[in-house]
């Protein structure tokens, strides 16, 4: 008994303090089995990984500076008289809320500099998770078991764009305010509900004196909360699935192959960090966003030209430029189509891209578990479509700043607005179909190459005087790569008659579910993969030509 | 670990179904040309075998470290020294804050430089050879499957759940009417509509006064391809519901030849050649603000949705869906512009309960 307590202790002395505390933390936490599980995981490294981690990072840094700016900045929409250091707007009226904008970026000193960084870092935040979810799509990454953090991933983009417009409309200034108008007129736009939702949120006719309070608490408690949360889950599913990677030797469906979580991706990871925090910074000490004083104070009879809402709402602006002025009255009544469809639209556009993983698994039927990333050319069908999702995103993003395009480039504002029109209809059916012959281009110089070599560029002139290139037969390690994707064939429907003669009854569904998969996998829509027959016939054939 | 030691690693998934992966073995042979060759031997970088060159890379790092804390040192210097409201030519940026510039990029600089450390570090000193770890199937092995089920269906039957329906019917009915007080608390956000954005603060004998000078207009005030923006007399700025009314009430005068006017309502409630609408956008709700003299357009400058003065607002591009509202006038007895009524239509976006 005493032996052991005097050992016991003895050990206890021995071990320095760092593992001390560790102790303590594991006979409480369980810390030891987490690490186990988690320290020296693996993550593999490609460029595009890095994408999701920038938004992470300016996530923090948004919340960092944004706990910051909370201490200075008054929620409210009382309307006093400005004596601040700003010598311009000595003596105008405007909102509290301005006010304090104006003193966090004039008197309290670094306020500008985190008020920048700020709104750099959502800017920030909102292109890397669109960049992000781009990379996921392209590379087939939202597959089983993905599916769900896809959602996740979706929803805090969408939460990111309305935290971000809540964000900028709280200085109060002129450019906010008119974005802030433009949305009570969408809400009124919607049948029934449209004037009494437009009530309750502004607690009267717009603008009130209330929205910037409300505003705010859904802009640092509500939108965020939820974010955090969908951001924890979101990271504890990448640990738990672990993380995808690209076909290549050694790397299969079955392992992960990359280098430790510690130290190589903790160092790699942290380090980048404050490189995208050191990044963010300078860019607010050289670039000026968001200057509310030169926009002044909100009043809603007033306005500037160029008035653009931030990037991410850009395509929403786009939306409600573009579209006709529709009107509908009958019985006393009006239905706004000319803003409602685009309000309707701006939903559906964006739950398109978040609904198409299960669009897809529904017509491959593919229950199997996908790690590794597919080529953009090697799902053709799936790369066109995204792209026509950006091409109509895009254009809507040009058709938000037509007013621009067309000072800029002295265009008509009228030629413009009707080329965005037309875009947004033919532009995506364009890039459908171009992005598909280029996705099978690839596809077939892919399949050469396997099977010919790749071009040296060594001329060779042979005995009679002919000249040739010499093509250099491709490693083991390129044959692999090029050849480890797989290649779903179309789903049949099946004859039309059953083994006893009898009519099937064929669903509808099931008769979408094969055009889909045809249009998908069918002839025109992949290149068959070399087979080992070809590769066999081409080298031992005639040589490499 | 490298493949050689551990091949099943660099076994390909067994995906039989479809029957077009390749390699189904770890040697490539005549009948698999295309098999996985497993993880390439690493490759050595400099920093591996040269001592000096490792030492260097330590440097790197130990600079960009000390850089850093420079920098932070840099920061509190020009918190301490430079003032507010210090404006310094930095070339091509131009006039800009001094401080903002030093800070931002002292704090930049610091944070940077820790991170570039740290990447170097990892990239050059840390062990750069690739391992590869198992995968394990997400979903559960039969038997733990048929273990929870079991488990919920225990659960379930010691609940009574099932049995005694008038328990479940009567919570259910609990937990669904139970969120109903919630949203009636939300009733008190706001007034209901009624008939508020029907009317604005317009009415028969209401001054127009201009919104620059704070003048009542006369009809001499307002010249040809001149753009006058009006409120209504007794709506003072420092009003407490001045931003709601004026959002409202916010009024565009020009003055045309009566000649030109081309819709016959617009001639009869202008004066003579002045007409007075809403400066309202009817699609979204911004203030229209440009105004072409020759034409009479009007066009808003969110949106673009274009308005012809001359011929009852009427929309003739963009995505407004009717003309903006007019104002009835005339002049008074002391020579002043007045209103002779409100709006007829409500102004501003188009609603449901508009008509």
């Amino acid at each position: 008994m005493s032996t052991t307590t005097t050992s016991d202790s003895r050990s206890r002395e021995k071990a320095p303090a760092g593992e001390r505390v560790a102790d303590w933390a594991d006979g409480r936490l369980g810390i030891y089995s987490l690490a186990k599980a988690n320290m020296r995981k693996i993550f593999p490294d490609h460029w595009s990984f890095m994408l999701g981690e920038i938004c992470l990072y300016s996530f923090l840094i948004i919340i960092l500076t944004g706990v910051y700016l909370t201490l200075f900045f008054h929620p409210s929409m009382n309307e006093i008289e400005y004596h601040g250091s700003y010598v311009p707007l000595q003596g105008q009226l405007m909102s509290e809320a301005f006010a304090s904008t104006l003193d966090i970026s004039f008197d309290v000193r670094g306020g500008l500099l985190i008020r920048q960084i700020h709104h750099w870092a959502a800017i920030v935040f909102l292109a890397g998770m669109f960049v992000h979810m781009m990379r996921v799509f392209f590379t087939g990454a939202f597959r089983k078991p993905r599916e769900v953090n896809w959602l996740f991933g979706f929803l805090l983009f969408v939460l990111g764009m309305f935290t971000g417009f809540t964000g900028y409309s709280l200085p109060d200034d002129l450019l906010s305010g008119t974005g802030v108008r433009f949305t009570q007129g969408a809400i009124l736009s919607m049948p029934i509900v449209g004037t009494y939702i437009s009530m309750f949120l502004f607690g009267g006719e717009f603008p009130g004196g209330d929205f910037v309070a409300r505003f705010y608490s859904i802009h640092i408690l509500l939108l965020p909360g939820i974010m955090l949360g969908l951001v924890v889950a979101h990271l504890i599913l990448v640990f738990y699935h672990k993380h995808t990677q690209f076909a290549g030797p050694g790397r299969t469906n079955k392992n992960v192959v990359g280098m430790p979580l510690l130290p190589v991706y903790m160092a790699k990871a942290g380090g980048f960090f404050f490189l995208v925090f050191g990044f963010i910074a300078m860019m607010a000490a050289v670039a000026t966003i968001n200057p509310i004083w030169v926009l002044g104070p909100y009043r809603p009879d007033q306005v500037s030209t160029g008035a653009q809402p931030d990037w991410y709402m850009g395509f929403a602006e786009g939306l409600i430029r573009a579209m006709p002025g529709w009107e509908i009255n009958f019985w006393g009544h009006t239905l706004v189509l000319g803003v409602l469809i685009p309000l309707v639209l701006f939903g559906v556009f964006l739950a398109v891209i978040a609904l198409y993983p299960f669009i897809e698994s529904w017509v491959t039927g593919d229950k199997r578990e996908h790690h590794i990333l597919d080529r953009p050319r090697n799902a053709p069908t799936r790369t066109a479509f995204g792209v026509a999702w950006i091409t109509g995103y895009v254009i809507m993003l040009i058709g938000g700043g037509n007013d621009i395009v067309a000072t800029h480039f002295h265009l008509s504002i009228n030629s413009v607005t009707w080329f965005v029109r037309i875009g947004f209809f033919a532009g995506p059916v364009i890039a459908f179909i171009v992005t598909k012959r280029i996705c099978l281009g690839l596809q077939r110089r892919d399949k050469d190459k396997v099977l010919h070599g790749r071009e040296s560029g060594i001329i060779k002139r042979l005995p009679h005087g002919e000249f040739v290139e010499v093509h250099e037969p491709l490693s083991q390690e390129a044959l692999h790569t090029l050849t480890a994707h797989e290649q779903y064939q179309p789903a049949e429907i099946g004859p039309a008659v059953d083994e006893n003669g009898v009519e099937r009854k064929v669903k509808g569904p099931q008769k979408l579910r094969a055009k889909l998969s045809n249009a998908y996998y069918g002839e025109d829509s992949q290149i068959p993969k070399p087979t080992a027959e070809e590769y066999k016939e081409i080298t031992s054939g005639h040589g490499h030509h | 670990m490298s493949s050689q030691e551990n091949p099943d690693e660099n076994l390909p998934a067994a995906r039989a179904t479809d029957g077009h992966a390749h390699g189904d073995v770890g040697v490539p042979d005549e009948k698999h040309p295309f098999a996985d060759p497993g993880l390439p031997p690493h490759q050595h970088r400099i920093q591996d075998i040269d001592e000096r060159a490792a030492k260097r890379s330590e440097r790197t790092v130990a600079l960009l470290f000390t850089v850093s804390m420079l920098a932070t040192i840099g920061f509190i210097a020009s918190f301490v020294t430079i003032p507010a409201d210090r404006i310094v030519y930095i070339f091509p940026l131009g006039h800009i804050s001094g401080l903002n510039f030093a800070l931002g990029m002292t704090l930049g600089l610091a944070l940077f430089c820790i991170g570039a450390g740290a990447v170097h570090w990892a990239r050059t000193l840390m062990s750069d050879e690739e391992i590869a770890d198992e995968r394990h199937a997400i979903e559960a092995p039969p038997e733990v499957k048929a273990k929870v089920m079991a488990d919920f269906k225990q659960g379930a039957k010691e609940s009574a759940l099932g049995r005694r329906k008038l328990l479940r019917n009567t919570m259910f009915g609990a937990l669904t009417l139970f969120p109903l007080s919630g949203i009636v608390l939300l009733r008190d956000l706001g007034p209901l509509p009624e008939d508020k954005l029907r009317h604005t603060l317009w009415s028969k004998g209401k001054l127009l006064v201009n919104m620059n000078t704070d003048e009542p207009l006369r009809p001499s005030d307002v010249t040809v391809g001149s753009l006058t923006f009006a409120k209504p007399e007794g709506l003072e700025e420092h009003d407490h519901d001045f931003q709601t009314e004026i959002a409202k009430a916010a009024l565009m005068i020009v003055r045309l030849q009566p000649e030109n006017i081309k819709d016959k309502r617009e001639l009869e409630w202008s004066h003579d050649g002045i007409v007075a609408y809403s400066k309202i956008c009817t699609h979204v709700g911004c203030p229209i603000s440009l105004y072409e003299q020759q034409t009479h357009h009007v066009l808003c400058p969110c949106h673009q949705s274009t308005f012809d003065l001359s011929d009852g607002a009427r929309v003739i591009f963009g995505p407004a869906g009717h003309p903006l509202p007019q104002l009835r006038i005339g002049v008074n007895d002391e020579g002043y512009l007045e209103a002779l009524g409100d709006f007829d239509e409500p102004v501003g976006p188009a609603f449901w309960e508009r008509g």
